[in-house]
């Protein structure tokens, strides 16, 4: 087994373990108080810096954009998403792609 | 269960083949084989983990560094399965149907069966469940590998607009679930946190990034919402 194929065995396990977790204690403990507040926020921070990276930094394709392109089509899916439509993913999301796309080829 | 299948097959597995798609054209253009990047899909079912799996096993990351971050982004999961579990519970149903359940949970799913379960009674929710995440995973692995597929078929630019879906989708689910003032400064604090421990330190900058911004954003809270 290589190492890719272990990691990704790796993480499945990794995340199974809330799962299991949660589906093994639930009816007993109640989501709250101050871990439980603390887990949410680093969770959301990771998150919100790799996506953050992803659009200031990339890796890979997106490398051949500008960072005005990216900032430009995330606002576009922003604006989509939440002035143009009343929250619908779908539509924002694909905003953001045709957006790149458009301000690539400006 | 069908009925839970038919549910899934609209709107939520349109939303997720969107990001889906995205993920394995980003994955293609990492480099990644087919194989392991569909397995992630099925295997770790959570896209904010495979996405830290993809990225971080690009820049050469220690896997004990890549392990910590996709089970630190997953600690979602728990609060989820605490408040969804009770509701499924029935006397019909074996305990490791739920176990079961817990794996295929997603925030899609999760977000769904907390919508829809006051409307069915409680011994069919656990089929109904079963019904709509089954469907959500197997549209999702085929948008996977769609995604990978077409990404060296299409023209560069068409890849562009393909690879930015997966960054999108997670730019826009992050900011709508903002519903309490924790998240918000927890987004705001990563979001700073991720470029600037991403210059310094790369292999672990998700790692840093989230325990730095989550634990500032913490510290920030007024003590009453701790």
């Amino acid at each position: 087994m290589n190492t890719l194929e272990f990691l990704v065995l790796a993480c499945a396990l990794a995340t199974y373990v809330w799962r299991g977790l949660g589906a093994a204690i639930s009816g007993r403990v109640r989501a709250e108080g101050p871990l439980f507040t603390w887990l949410g926020c680093v969770a959301y921070a990771m998150l919100a810096g790799l996506v953050a990276r992803i659009v200031v930094m990339p890796l890979g394709t997106l490398e051949a954009t500008t960072l005005w392109q990216r900032l430009g089509a995330a606002a576009v899916a922003l604006a989509a998403y939440f002035l143009l439509t009343r929250k619908n993913l779908f539509v924002g999301v694909i905003a953001g792609g045709l957006a790149i796309i458009g301000l690539h080829l400006l | 269960m069908l009925q839970g299948a038919r549910e899934a097959a609209g709107v939520p597995a349109a939303v997720l083949v969107a990001g889906y798609t995205g993920f394995g054209a980003l994955a293609a253009g990492h480099g990644l084989p087919l194989p392991a990047v569909v397995a992630s899909t099925v295997a770790v079912w959570a896209l904010p983990a495979q996405l830290i799996l993809v990225e971080m096993h690009t820049v050469g990351a220690p896997l004990l560094a890549t392990v910590l971050a996709a089970m630190l982004s997953s600690a979602r999961f728990l609060p989820m399965t605490l408040t969804l579990m009770p509701m499924m519970r029935h006397s019909r149903h074996r305990g490791w149907q739920y176990l079961v359940a817990a794996q295929l949970l997603s925030l899609t799913g999760w977000a769904m069966a907390m919508a829809r379960f006051p409307d069915i009674a409680p011994a069919r929710r656990l089929p109904w469940f079963f019904g709509f995440t089954l469907v959500c995973i197997a549209a999702s692995a085929a948008a996977t590998v769609i995604g990978y597929a077409v990404a060296d078929a299409i023209t560069p630019l068409i890849k562009i607009g393909l690879v930015f879906l997966a960054p999108a989708y997670y730019l826009l689910i992050l900011l709508g679930s903002v519903r309490e003032r924790a998240t918000a400064y927890a987004l705001a604090c990563g979001a700073v946190a991720g470029p600037i421990a991403f210059v310094y330190a790369p292999q672990w900058s998700v790692l840093i990034a989230g325990l730095a911004g989550g634990t500032l954003a913490y510290l920030l809270l007024p003590i009453r919402l701790r």
